[in-house]
């Protein structure tokens, strides 16, 4: 039961990552992309109808862990209290920089928004990746479980980390190069033209700078965590893991060279599930390691709910899953195809 | 400030602000529905016109709510370690549920009913319209069988290690509680629609603007007002108090301000409660009614706070009081208001008497302000527990995070939601000074709410 929540909540993890990936990604590139006012109405009319459903995976995902692993819940998220906070306080600016730009024929309004959009984008890709390079890194836990971490203290790894410390930066910006990547390579699926052409040259820059950041990131994750390695040492069939994510970016590289765009796209989201169900490859059975003592670790066994709680939440889950599934076919095909200006929305 | 304080006030706030925008959110869907149902059976465009009106005003409020909304599941785990920590394995179901049920349900189909029109047939719009009612309808009722679960615990047990799980997944879905908190608490919800599209269609008669429009607002509004405002007080306030007097009686007399038992007890309409003294100051009473209310006998004993020990009497009591006081008062506006209008509009009158237009156009702020209270009412009714005579408050809070911390991010959350508020208010009105007629069929997906 333990191994199928604990795959069953990265799972919903990976999908997050992947969906609301792109509006993240469309959100950091726009200032750099789009030229005109017809631009920006482009890039946000790709991601209008669908980031709302995108982002509800992080609601689902978290509602989930908080039944299946209430003490990972309850540790983590007041642990990383003002971290988590901040994004909070992101999610909120970056929906309203997307919602509410439009309502205004005001250039300075519409320009606000567009900044508000684009700082929130950015930041939350940072914190995205700093946050998983807290949970490889580990937390200072106590024996009741919890921690209380502050968001820096002096960038340095050791008795004392921050949420963010130079190892957990490298995790931020990786993120953020990842994301872009992502949001770039759908942007060229969305858009034509002038616009398309500069999203994949951006594209084809930001993947070679993503290859080398994960290279540096992958012995950067072992310096920081003696034992991030053990797991695959222990079964070395699980090397497939780091291959896969080699091979996607290449991938990536290869088929936007060659305008496959699609294929390029699903590099890209095999790229960021590989990285994520590498880091809870290396984690397993831990949830949440602690930085300085082993016995201390929240594992799956000691936040796990009860056996009859998980059996219930099976029944719904599985069956939520293909709903949620049906519905996101239905807009995704309805809005299918490159984005085009014809109808200015709700028009006047 | 303590902790605890600071905790308390740091989740109080930001769910009241919160529910301000789900409760229009869940009130103007349903009449949503209602005005796609009249313009597919009478083939009037003035109700798709209306429909689509509704439609903007709805998009920047779902908006607000969508974006309050996310840092309150989190907020469990951030805030209220310990409480989620025991209790995750319970009410972290029916929280992970409105998520994969509801939230996904209520994201796919208001894009579908914002931007599909052109492309789908007015049966398919109609069925997108519907799904987002019932999304939104859905997710209220998640969260009240959370809350319902704190506030009359049911269907669970306590594992060795001192953790609750569910026994009974249909037990906790079906909380009695939690029924009768759902049935009140959405009707609350359809007060607000209609008040604020009475408010709508009165302004536009008053001004004279979009007179066709302003009318079918007011049909619609009167109606679902009427019957909602009546619904609330009977049978869903009554089934609320009288089940509430019966499993949570410290409330009930803390609400009520019912200091020492008495039999034949009267109901107490206005009054400031005095803890000191342990009476009421100023008290405008009725003798008996409360007796009646809740055993349908004026000589039955209601049991008072003395016979509860000090340390289980909710507090605060004054806010508890004041907060009971005001949602019934303005729950009793809210009947004789709409009786007047009702009976005038069965009359063909309403359209054109001024001085009834008037408090229906201006009444809007007040539904908001009732269900808040009724929200305080249950959730400072339900101290000194965080789940009623289990767990207490104080018991439950993130031991991790301090006072400074907390106020940080409080005063974070005031700043950045008085923000919003300018921003709804501006892009409300402007919805409205600019009216139904122009409202075009959007050809192309826009951001949800765009103009």
């Amino acid at each position: 039961m333990g191994f199928i929540w604990f795959w069953l909540v990265a799972l919903m993890i990976v999908a997050y990552v992947i969906f609301d990936g792109f509006d993240i990604g469309v959100g950091i590139l726009h200032p750099f992309l789009a030229r005109s006012e017809q631009d920006r109405q482009i890039m946000l009319r790709s991601i209008g109808p669908v980031w709302d459903g995108n982002e509800v995976w992080l609601l689902a995902g978290g509602g989930t862990l908080y039944f299946a692993f209430p003490l990972l819940y309850a540790s983590a998220f007041s642990g990383f209290y003002l971290a988590l906070m901040i994004v909070l306080w992101l999610l909120i600016m970056r929906g309203v920089g997307i919602e509410l730009r439009m309502h205004l024929e005001i250039s300075v309004w519409r320009a606000f928004f567009d900044g508000v959009f684009f700082i929130a984008s950015l930041l939350l890709a940072i914190f995205y990746g700093a946050a998983l390079a807290n949970v490889i890194r580990g937390v200072p836990l106590g024996d009741d479980g919890y921690f209380f971490l502050p968001l820096w203290t002096d960038w340095r790894l050791g008795s004392h980390p921050g949420i963010l410390d130079w190892y957990t930066v490298i995790g931020g910006v990786l993120a953020l190069i990842a994301l872009a990547l992502h949001g770039s390579l759908y942007l060229v699926i969305k858009t034509e033209g002038e616009l398309q052409k500069r999203a994949a040259s951006a594209a084809r820059a930001i993947s070679i700078a993503v290859l080398l950041l994960t290279l540096v990131s992958l012995p950067a994750s072992v310096f920081a965590r003696a034992d991030a390695a053990a797991n695959y040492r222990a079964m070395p069939l699980l090397f497939v893991v780091p291959a896969v994510i080699l091979l996607a970016l290449v991938g990536v590289i290869v088929f936007s060279r060659k305008e496959d765009s699609r294929k390029a796209f699903i590099c890209s989201c095999v790229y960021l599930a590989f990285m994520l169900v590498g880091a809870a490859v290396a984690l397993y059975p831990r949830l949440l390691p602690s930085s300085d003592n082993p016995s201390r670790d929240i594992t799956i066994e000691k936040a796990l709910s009860g056996p009859h709680t998980l059996r219930v939440g099976l029944a719904w889950w599985g069956f939520g899953m293909c709903l949620a599934a049906t519905y996101f076919i239905i807009v995704y095909r309805m809005f299918r195809g490159k984005v085009t200006l014809e109808g200015s929305g709700y028009g006047h | 400030m303590t902790a605890l304080l600071l905790h308390r006030i740091h989740f109080a706030f930001t769910i009241t602000y919160h529910y301000l925008f789900p409760q229009l959110t869940m009130g103007l869907a349903l009449l949503i529905v209602v005005l796609k149902t009249a313009a597919l059976r009478r083939n009037d465009e003035h109700y798709n016109q209306a429909a689509r009106f509704w439609g903007r005003i709805f998009a920047v409020n779902f908006l607000i709510g969508v974006v309050t909304g996310i840092p309150m599941e989190f907020q469990f785990g951030t805030n209220w370690a310990q409480f989620a920590r025991t209790t995750g394995g319970v009410i972290g179901q029916p929280l992970a549920m409105e998520g994969v049920f509801s939230f996904f349900l209520e994201s796919a189909f208001l894009g579908l009913f914002l931007f599909g029109e052109k492309r789908l047939s007015p049966l398919a719009h109609w069925f997108s319209a519907f799904m987002v009612f019932l999304g939104s309808w859905l997710s209220g009722f998640f969260i009240i069988m959370t809350n319902a679960w704190m506030q009359h615990p049911v269907a669970y047990k306590v594992l060795p290690n001192g953790v609750y799980e569910v026994t009974s997944f249909w037990g906790l879905l079906t909380n009695p509680w939690g029924l009768i908190q759902y049935a009140h608490n959405m009707s609350g919800a359809v007060i607000t629609g209609s008040f604020v599209m009475c408010a709508v269609g009165a302004f536009y008669l008053l001004e004279n603007r979009f007179p066709e429009h302003g009318r079918i607002f007011l049909r619609v509004g009167v109606v679902a007002g009427l019957i909602s405002c009546v619904a609330q007080v009977f049978p869903t306030g009554d089934l609320h108090g009288r089940y509430l007097a019966r499993h949570q009686p410290a409330a009930m007399a803390a609400m009520e301000g019912l200091f020492s038992s008495q039999r034949g007890a009267g109901i107490v309409l206005i009054g400031q409660p005095n803890e000191e003294t342990q009476t009421i100051d100023n008290p405008l009473a009725v003798n008996k009614v409360l007796s009646f209310l809740i055993y349908g006998n004026t000589e039955a004993e209601v049991k008072g706070l003395d016979q509860f020990p000090r340390d289980q009497w909710p507090e605060p009591l004054p806010l508890l009081f004041y907060a009971y006081h005001i949602m019934a008062g303005l729950g009793t506006y809210f009947v004789l208001l709409m009786v007047v209008a009702a009976f005038l509009l069965w009359r063909g009158r309403l359209f054109t008497t001024r001085w009834a237009l008037w408090p229906l156009m201006l009444s809007f702020p007040l539904p908001y302000i009732a269900n808040t209270a009724g929200w305080m009412t249950a959730e400072i009714g339900r101290q000194p527990w965080v789940v009623y005579g289990l767990i207490r408050t104080s018991e439950g809070y993130s031991r991790y995070v301090g006072p400074g911390n907390s106020l940080f991010t409080l005063l974070g959350f005031m700043g950045m939601y008085t923000v919003l508020s300018i921003l709804f208010i501006v892009l409300v009105y402007r919805i409205i000074q600019k009216g139904p007629e122009s409202m075009v069929v959007a050809l192309a997906p826009a951001p949800m709410s765009a103009v």
